[in-house]
């Protein structure tokens, strides 16, 4: 995956909250999906984008990298299209007030920033791209701060994520640099926990 | 210093600590299904790693597969590329895989604990967000992504975060046709979908101690639509008396010996949690959802709510849309209005006992004609002890026929789906936009109201059934 450290990019106003990753990605699309982390951009939000009005299909957001979000974004099934959906889309930084946990636990491995603003904050946010429908918004994950015209808010990002998406990490690399430790568990770990190959009980 | 149930479960898993405050948690049962795990497998062989231990991986089918027809040729259906692609994974890894048609096969959170491989005081994980269920088992059992699926695999831990502590008390008898389905509803109707978030919550109480491990399954699956990482119920001799004789489950002396074990992994009576929430069961009534989330919920016998009655300008939006897309006037009485269609099954409410609600209140009667009915149960387990009870039998009598487990309708991606601006009663865990299908109207409701709905046409209790004579 792409580091990310700063990213400036159009900015996209989704006033709704409760985005559940059914919305992100209906799960009919599921079936004809490839069975890639690429070429989902046109499921995201497919049954919302058939309305002409939805946000996504006014021109002045076209190449937007930015999603503007109400509460709780990405609650429900832990279907990871969703992620993959935003990140095909283009979209590097969702900002909202609070994220579905495994949606947000999600993120980081695809390089998607899920940073969480005050909804205050968001609100204000939401104004000001609305006035101005394709205006860029700035984010440093050094300062864990967004930058939009004159106005400069935090957001909150937890450490671990931010090391990842900064540094384009490998996750399961840096456990396996463990293995030894995780053999040492196992050799403590009680025998009789159950094991799904050995039906030797029935 | 005392500590909950998941704390200590949690602590017996920790590998590591990394600088971040991360633990290396080890995770002692990964269970899989074909719907979302085909690109974890393809990584895997990409970076040339491997399943570090197949022997705590359990594969099954049950999302895309039909549960109509399970003997029809999959290749060229919407199931055939998951289905093909499952297998030949499974096999390559040397993971135990029960397929369509195999005895043990079921909805991957109902075979978890039919099979006796959740047990208490281990840690679960699936990429499915229901994999909350687990966690009656007194297991520390939640849902993963992919990317965590292949991490799994690969090292059979996961770096997490600690979860906050909430508990959620219950106390008193439920009422006559008020199940733990009401008490999930009722307790998100609550705190709201995201009322549980960055928490596991522990169900304590006696309502809970008198609750089969049925009705704790269906109260910890719940815990995801309360926004919950886990949801918890301490193991105690309903949990061991569940657990006896089954087949991942030692019998004899060895048995004492894990009762003991697994006995240690309860909550420490003044043990401190994060949050408290409290129900009182006797208060409750039969709940039914009327919007697009499952905190939109109400009793069944009152009626929709007005947008202007939620102060919170979000909320008061967000039950706007909710109504223009459940087509409902504010002010209608829950109980009159009709379904198109009733769906019972789901890792929500697939269990036997589930089964043997719907048919009391079937029996004698049938169900209301031109009404789509499906009914499906949560293993083959199940569907086999549902026939060994003459069920199916009850249900055949009403005009419904017992179908093979699986997901269907709950997630509507094997091909049963219904129709564009269906309206239906699911005992389900969604009334998400799309959830059953695109433009379809989903109330979430239990077994007793999905059974009572599927006879008056209309959303109603077992007890507006006896009113009616």
């Amino acid at each position: 995956m792409t580091p990310l450290i700063t990213h400036t990019g159009i900015a996209v106003p989704l006033r709704r909250d409760n985005v559940d990753t059914d919305q992100l990605y209906p799960a009919q699309r599921i079936l004809n999906a490839p069975q890639t982390r690429t070429g989902h951009a046109d499921a995201l939000m497919a049954d919302w984008r058939e309305d002409p009005d939805f946000v996504l299909n006014k021109p002045a957001y076209d190449g937007a990298s930015v999603l503007v979000a109400g509460r709780d974004f990405g609650t429900g099934s832990s279907r990871e299209w969703a992620v993959w959906a935003l990140a095909d889309y283009g979209f590097r930084v969702v900002l909202a007030p609070r994220f579905g946990d495994i949606f947000r636990g999600n993120t980081a491995e695809n390089g998607l920033v899920a940073g969480e603003m005050s909804e205050a904050d968001i609100e204000e946010l939401w104004v000001w791209l609305e006035d101005a429908p394709g205006s860029r918004i700035e984010v440093d994950l050094e300062r864990r701060t967004v930058r939009c015209g004159e106005s400069r808010y935090d957001f909150g990002y937890p450490e671990h994520f931010r090391q990842r998406v900064m540094r384009g990490l490998d996750e399961i690399a840096l456990t396996l640099e463990h293995a030894a430790e995780i053999k040492d568990f196992e050799a403590r770990r009680r025998v009789t926990m159950p094991r799904v190959t050995d039906r030797a009980a029935r | 210093m005392p500590k909950t149930a998941a704390d200590k479960i949690w602590d017996a898993h920790v590998v590591r600590t990394d600088d971040a405050d991360r633990d290396l948690l080890y995770i002692d049962l990964h269970l899989l299904h074909e719907a979302n795990t085909p690109v974890a497998f393809d990584n895997l062989r990409a970076k040339r790693r491997t399943v570090r231990r197949p022997e705590l991986t359990l594969g099954t089918e049950d999302h895309v597969t039909p549960t109509i027809d399970t003997a029809q040729d999959l290749t060229g259906t919407v199931a055939g590329p998951f289905v093909a692609s499952m297998r030949r994974n499974c096999a390559e890894f040397g993971i135990e895989l029960y397929e369509l048609g195999h005895a043990s096969r079921g909805i991957v959170h109902v075979i978890g604990p039919e099979l006796g491989l959740s047990q208490p005081g281990s840690t679960i994980v699936c990429c499915d967000s229901h994999t909350t269920t687990h966690g009656a088992m007194g297991a520390l059992a939640f849902g993963i992504g992919t990317s965590q699926v292949e991490h799994v695999l690969a090292t059979q831990t996961l770096p997490m975060t600690r979860m906050k502590n909430m508990r959620v008390t219950v106390e008193g008898e439920l009422p006559a046709g008020v199940s733990a389905k009401d008490v999930a509803l009722a307790l998100i109707e609550k705190i709201g979908t995201a009322g549980g978030q960055g928490h596991v919550i522990e169900y304590q109480g006696s309502t809970i101690r008198a609750m089969s491990m049925e009705q704790r399954m269906t109260l910890c699956n719940m815990s995801i639509e309360a926004g919950a990482r886990a949801g918890l119920v301490s193991p105690d001799e309903v949990t061991f008396a569940y657990l006896a004789g089954r087949r991942h489950v030692p019998t004899g002396e060895a048995f004492n010996a894990e009762k003991e074990h697994w006995a240690q992994f309860v909550s420490d009576p003044d043990a401190v949690f994060d949050r408290e929430v409290r129900l009182d069961a006797g208060a409750l009534s039969p709940r039914v959802t009327w919007g697009t989330n499952p905190g939109q919920t109400v009793p069944l016998n009152s009626v929709v709510p007005t947008p202007d009655s939620f102060t919170d300008p979000i909320e008061r939006a967000a039950a706007e849309r909710a109504l223009a897309y459940m087509a409902l006037e504010p002010g209608t009485a829950m109980g009159s209005i009709p379904v198109d269609a009733v769906f019972i099954g789901s890792c929500t409410n697939g269990r036997i006992e589930d089964l043997r609600q719907v048919a009391e209140i079937w029996r004698g009667r049938t169900v209301a004609s031109g009404l789509q009915v499906h009914l499906s149960p949560g293993s083959e387990a199940v569907r086999r002890q549902a026939i060994d009870e003459g069920l199916d039998k009850v249900f055949a009598a009403a005009g419904v026929p017992l179908h093979a487990p699986g997901c269907s309708m709950c997630v509507a991606i094997n091909g049963e789906v219904l129709a564009p601006g269906m309206r239906t009663a699911s005992t389900n865990n969604r009334n998400f936009e799309g959830r059953q299908g695109p433009g379809v109207r989903t109330h979430v409701v239990s077994p007793a109201v999905a059974a009572a709905t599927a006879v008056a046409g209309r959303l109603a209790a077992p007890c507006d059934l006896q009113l009616e004579g």
